[in-house]
């Protein structure tokens, strides 16, 4: 039972960094209709800020609570950054071109970020200090759910809520919506479709680099090459909820989270991805829109 | 008006200069507890992006502006050779004679550099069937490489299999493997087919690295024979040359099937399938088979490339097909313009040869790469060669009938 615990809260955690850079994507996905293949690299950056800034702040000597807020701080406003120009640079002039062409433009824009922070930093893999302690309450389960996984669960909860809150009742959240739905409508009622967008890549950046700051702390190492294939998990988990829907992601990002855990531990570490690319083309073959997605029937 | 744009610009690289502050400026040591400052890249980045801008942004507005001449050079060179045959047949005939020619002034190495970009415009050729002319986004292409790559050194290894008669057995395995995956995902929309694409080139290449007992892991499989020329004892320079000739006729066949493909009726098919769906099958095109086959046919030349991969090499490993790979095949359709044949040879001479000759700076290579991709698709979505749709037209009652 202690096992099947670990699991289960070893997969919830899993899910919750899944969920948090899904959401990047499904937002994304849901306002341009782009598959933004950069978003995995915006999760690395700000990985990489944050271990900078952190190291730099343990060199000048500051205690580790004041780090730890400064470090994410800047992980949040540089990931946000890069999110920004990415957009500015790679998908805006291509808002009218076919739909391959943003695809590619965003491909190669991961190439560069990659190859931008490996020369620019190193190739090897970083030790991330360990900004979060660990709480005298989580001792007795310290075993199976450490505390640095309390906070990854607690921190993608909460911002979930305020996501939702965000999303639900703000006016640039409204606009938000407006757009995913129909963007021309959307321009025609006067909303800033631009503005929009540009919001739109801000909070997904700054999700996702809530994310890699979270799973650098608790793995523990980073390198330039994490983005990649985080990009991709997450970009299953938002497809397997439904792209463009925003529980769907959360939906998507456990149930893969999940997957993951319980079949590395009951059947074999080896084929960990391979499960999790299964199980997207099993729900695809299903439920080709995703779990929470609609599907559309197009009218002519 | 110059005030203004050298604001912007200044903007610019303020911008740019706080953006890449934290990797560009700052090393931290975190074994010795040192920090490296290197505040010369912030004065680089400075200038290089306030004058880029001034570049990028006068690129955009040339972009945006209608020229006078509407048709690029590519499409009026294309026009003109559709329209004079014996030019275009001299054309032909004098890239062959080179093609030919080349390896007797070259030495092994840079025979090998050709044969690879030729595997590569094979490829790519393969590719643009199934992303240029039925607008199927297939990013997981390289599965199907994987498979003909394997399939030929594991036959070889195990049961020394000769290359010529496990080349069509690649590719058909290949073939039968795109149409496996095929079936259930081309029900889906375009995006999620390249997420699932995607998805089954990684699974195959996991399988590949952990499957030990089939594949021999990630440590992959050595000692595959090269392909045999007619019972032709070869030393190593002349298997070279041997290789890149197979690879001229194969070029050759490829650009020649995927030539007569593309007007044939079930290429046109394709192409009315890419423009639109639900026309296509009003008019009596059944969309899954018509699919079915553009991805199977994709497949097997990527199948039939990955067998002649392998005997080249005669080493393949897991790291052979990674996603980077599907990227850079896809970039050479893309890159060259989708569905036009000259763009996706062109492409892949891009593509192979640039980085190939850039191994000076072959750290900077990649970084390079991703950013040609961007401004590629920025400034010029279409591809270097745009696609020449043949044209029918009517001339009014023929002369030489005597109407």
């Amino acid at each position: 039972m202690d096992y099947f615990l670990e699991l289960f809260l070893g997969g919830l955690t899993r899910g919750s960094i899944y969920a948090l850079i899904a959401l990047g994507y499904t937002m994304v996905y849901g306002i341009v209709q782009l598959i933004n293949f950069a978003h995995g690299e915006i999760y690395m950056i700000g990985a990489f800020t944050a271990l900078i800034v952190a190291s730099v702040l343990t060199i000048f000597g500051l205690n580790s609570a004041a780090i730890l807020v400064i470090a994410t701080a800047a992980a949040i406003v540089y990931s946000s950054a890069y999110g920004y120009t990415v957009e500015k640079i790679a998908y805006k002039p291509l808002r009218n071109a076919p739909r391959l062409s943003p695809l590619i433009s965003a491909i190669g824009m991961s190439i560069f970020l990659q190859n931008y922070v490996l020369l620019a930093q190193t190739s090897d893999f970083l030790p991330f200090p360990r900004l979060i302690p660990e709480f005298a309450f989580m001792e007795p389960v310290s075993h199976i759910f450490s505390s640095a996984e309390l906070v990854i669960v607690v921190t993608t909860m909460v911002v979930m809520v305020l996501l939702t809150v965000f999303i639900k009742f703000t006016n640039i959240g409204k606009a938000m919506r407006a757009t995913a739905q129909d963007k021309t409508m959307a321009l025609l009622i006067g909303i800033d479709v631009d503005r929009v967008i540009s919001v739109t890549f801000i909070i997904g950046s700054s999700l996702a680099a809530l994310g890699g700051v979270l799973i650098a702390n608790h793995i523990g190492q980073i390198n330039f090459y994490i983005g990649f294939i985080a990009g991709i998990k997450a970009f299953t988990a938002a497809v397997l909820g439904g792209i463009g829907s925003i529980p769907g992601a959360v939906l998507g990002a456990l149930i893969l989270g999940w997957t993951e855990s319980f079949a590395t531990g009951y059947v074999s570490s080896d084929y960990e991805d391979v499960f999790a690319f299964a199980l997207l083309v099993l729900i695809l073959i299903f439920r080709p829109a995703g779990l929470l997605g609609k599907s559309e029937t197009k009218k002519v | 008006m110059i005030a203004q744009e050298i604001i912007k610009s200044l903007k610019a690289a303020i911008w740019f200069m706080f953006l890449t502050f934290p990797i560009m400026v700052i090393k931290v040591n975190t074994v010795y507890k040192t920090i490296e400052w290197r505040w010369m890249n912030m004065v680089f980045i400075g200038v290089g992006v306030f004058v880029g801008s001034f570049v990028w942004r006068w690129l955009l507005e040339r972009k945006d502006k209608p020229s006078a001449k509407k048709e690029s050079i590519s499409t009026r060179t294309q026009a003109y050779l559709a329209e004079n045959p014996i030019s275009k047949r001299a054309l032909q005939g004098a890239l062959l004679v080179a093609l030919l020619f080349f390896p007797m002034f070259m030495d092994a190495y840079q025979i090998n550099i050709f044969t690879v970009a030729l595997m590569y415009i094979v490829l790519g050729l393969g590719l643009n069937i199934v992303v240029g002319l039925a607008g199927l986004l297939d990013l997981g292409y390289v599965a199907f490489y994987a498979v003909g790559a394997y399939t030929y050194a594991l036959l070889n290894t195990t049961f020394g299999m000769s290359f010529w008669i496990v080349l069509p057995i690649g590719g058909a395995l290949a073939a039968i493997f795109g149409i496996l995956l095929g079936f259930p995902v081309l029900r889906l929309r375009g995006d999620y087919l390249a997420i699932v694409t995607l998805g089954f080139g990684e699974i195959i290449r996991l399988v590949l690295e952990n499957w030990n007992d089939f594949s021999h892991g990630p440590s992959g499989i050595a000692g595959i024979d090269k392909p045999n020329f007619f019972g032709l004892e070869l030393n190593l320079n002349q298997m070279t040359d041997g290789v890149y000739y197979m690879m001229v006729v194969f070029t050759i066949i490829t650009i020649f099937f995927v030539g007569r493909l593309q007007n044939s009726r079930i290429g046109r098919a394709w192409l009315a399938l890419r423009e639109d769906e639900i026309a296509c099958q009003a008019m009596g095109i059944g969309r899954t088979r018509t699919k079915l086959m553009a991805f199977a046919l994709g497949a097997t030349w990527a199948g039939l490339m990955g067998v002649v991969f392998a005997a080249k090499t005669s080493f393949i490993n897991p790291a052979s097909f990674t996603f980077l790979e599907s990227a850079i095949i896809l970039s050479i359709v893309v890159l060259g313009g989708m569905g036009s044949i000259p763009g996706v040879i062109l492409g892949a001479l891009i593509m192979i040869l640039l980085p190939e000759y850039m191994r000076t700076f072959s750290e900077y290579r990649m970084l390079v790469f991703g950013g040609a991709m961007v401004v590629m698709m920025v400034f010029r979505p279409q591809g270097l060669v745009s696609n020449f749709r043949r044209k029918y037209s009517f001339h009014g009652v023929d002369e030489r009938l005597g109407g």
